[in-house]
């Protein structure tokens, strides 16, 4: 496709929020020009092929009911449609064995009947969640907000708290509002999973981003951010200059700040405020394929489990792996498609990863996926005689893919949303949008906080004259 | 623009945003957020309509003047005026 030199916004990076991003500002009538330095679109909402048939999902494991909302908001009905619930997670530690839907009901009922926790306590934790507010000041912990609620009650913290480590890397010493807003929003009505796989999520999006008139470039890896007089001139990409007046940067924030664009174009408040950024953690994946005609036991959708006699977020992601969850993708996932996989993933620290020789980084890989099927066996036993595809991501494989500092899994701890939003008051058109904060990472996060920074983009567009007042709106 | 018109437009943009909700009994004076199924994206979205459709900007600062009926109105008022 032949580019113009001139739009009102390049879109750096395709990730969801980036995608949605675009999208939305294409609807409202804006030359859009999204660049993806990979050859798919989705960003970590990613998939691969493998030799067998196989297909392996890397972060269609679950979200919120509120991507289906969202869904229908900022993308199309046909995707909506495609949005189903996942009801059987499973976790099972040395502390309990359960299996829920997560949705209200279901968990009120497990507290009351299998933790035995006081009814009262539980309506009174629940209704505690519902008021936390954003606004509300608070610099209360999680692990304050779950000491005070259920006291002393070590399972019930690792209950509510464990999953929610694995789906954001947050831990007990993360505000209680970002907590409270990831477990409200799975609380709402259960996990969900988007039918058809994210190839197929992702190719309505890219059918629907060409609709609205979005030009749509891959391999092709922004360089530079150029500003001229503390203003967006526009972005280069394989050497070659466009013009625009906006940028929206879906890159890794800390990459934007002091790659894309060059720490020397920002004031030094803004920079101590971005080098105090955290990254929420990384990833290990083992991705197992199933042998065609062979069948997976249907026993979960969803299954956490763990060898740690407590719950302890440092060890959940220790490189001597004790605690996986295991997505299990049947045709029922795929309709059409007559394979089974099985995604197992676990928290993992970039600097247990970084260092190592090539052989060492082989080795302990191989150790990883031997493990894991090890670990699987205790559920599924024989299920080593039917896999015949075996592979491990760690945060290595992030890194690269997506050029994330560290190999960020689920973007930053909560002060990266501040950092992310006042990006624009340092350069006129320069806006961020992506997984920052915890609560804007995720699937269903990320599609918001694309739509959130869209709408700031957008005002800015729409009054160049109030560029002071461009700046970004916490919602 | 009447106080009718006014409720009528965002009870318009309402309808599209949470089509599943019932808007026949929604009182003036009581934050539409305690009566209906909105989120903060779904005030977002409210906020987006009103400039699309009607061209009113709504900054962040003003947000609160939005919630209930009866400050829509007040607040939407001298902007929706032709
Ligand atoms: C292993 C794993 C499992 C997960 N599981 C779940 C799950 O089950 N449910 C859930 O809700 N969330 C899950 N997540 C989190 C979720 O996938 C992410 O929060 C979300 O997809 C991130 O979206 P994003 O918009 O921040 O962008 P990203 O997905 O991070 O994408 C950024 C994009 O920008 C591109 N880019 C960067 N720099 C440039 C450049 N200079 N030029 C061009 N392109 C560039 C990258 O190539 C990438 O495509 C998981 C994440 C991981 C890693």
């Amino acid at each position: 496709m032949d580019l113009n030199t001139e739009y009102d916004v390049v879109v750096i990076g395709s990730g969801l929020a980036g995608l949605t991003g675009a999208n939305q500002l294409a609807k409202w009538g804006r030359r859009v020009l999204l660049l993806e330095q990979q050859p798919n679109l989705g960003g970590l909402a990613a998939w691969f092929r493998r030799r067998g048939g196989h297909v392996f999902d890397v972060s269609l494991h679950g979200f919120p009911f509120g991507m289906k909302k969202s869904c229908r908001k900022y993308w199309n009905q046909k995707i909506t449609d495609s949005i189903i619930q996942l009801s059987r997670i499973r976790l099972d530690n040395p502390q309990f064995n359960i299996t829920s839907s997560f949705e209200l009901g279901d968990l009120t009922r497990l507290l009351i009947e299998h933790f035995r926790v006081p009814p009262e306590m539980v309506d009174r934790f629940f209704r505690r969640l519902k008021e936390m507010e954003f606004y509300s000041e608070s610099s209360q912990t999680t692990r304050e907000l779950l000491e005070e609620s259920f006291p002393g009650r070590s399972d019930v913290h690792r209950l509510l708290m464990e999953p929610i480590t694995y789906a954001n890397g947050s831990t007990p010493e993360d505000p209680a509002i970002t907590f409270g807003i990831v477990f409200s929003n799975f609380l709402n009505r259960g996990v969900y999973t988007f039918q058809g796989g994210t190839d197929n999520l992702v190719r309505e999006m890219r059918l629907e981003l060409e609709n609205n008139g979005v030009h749509i470039r891959n391999r092709a890896r922004a360089e530079k951010i150029l500003v001229k007089q503390g203003k967006i001139a526009g972005i280069t990409v394989g050497g070659q200059e466009i013009r625009c007046r906006a940028v929206l940067s879906n890159a890794n924030l800390l990459h934007t700040i002091l790659n894309l664009v060059g720490k020397e174009y920002f004031s030094p408040s803004y920079l101590d405020l971005a080098g105090s950024v955290r990254m929420s953690g990384s990833s290990c994946q083992v991705y197992l394929g199933i042998r065609e005609g062979e069948e997976v036991p249907d026993f979960a959708d969803l299954l956490f489990t763990s060898t740690l006699p407590h719950y302890d977020p440092a060890a959940l992601s220790a490189k001597e792996v004790t605690s996986q969850s295991f997505s299990f993708y049947s045709p029922k996932i795929r309709p059409g498609h007559n394979r089974y996989t099985i995604v197992a993933s676990s928290n993992a620290r970039w600097d247990d990863w970084a260092h190592l020789s090539d052989e060492e980084y082989q080795a302990d890989k191989q150790r990883l996926i031997g493990k894991t099927i090890a670990n699987l066996e205790r559920y599924l036993p024989g299920i080593t005689d039917k896999i015949d595809h075996r592979e491990a991501a760690t945060p290595r494989t992030f890194a690269r893919y997506t050029g994330h500092l560290l190999g960020a899994s689920f973007g930053t701890k909560f002060e990266g949303l501040k950092v992310s939003q006042d990006i624009s008051r340092e350069i006129g058109g320069l806006f961020h949008t992506g997984s920052v904060g915890i609560i804007m990472s995720g699937w269903l996060g990320t599609v918001n906080y694309g739509v959130i920074v869209a709408h700031s983009l957008e005002v800015f567009l729409g009054s160049p004259s109030r560029g002071d007042q461009g700046g970004i709106h916490e919602i | 623009m009447t106080r009718e018109e006014i409720i009528k437009l965002i009870f318009a943009i309402i309808a599209e945003i949470a089509p599943d909700e019932d808007l026949s009994h929604v009182a003036p004076d009581v934050p539409l957020r305690e009566q209906l199924d909105l989120d903060s994206m779904d005030f977002l979205d409210i906020v987006m309509e009103l400039r699309k459709r009607h061209g009113v900007e709504v900054p962040e600062a003003d947000y609160p003047e939005l919630v209930t009926l009866d400050k829509c109105v007040a607040y939407l008022g001298p902007k929706l005026k032709k």
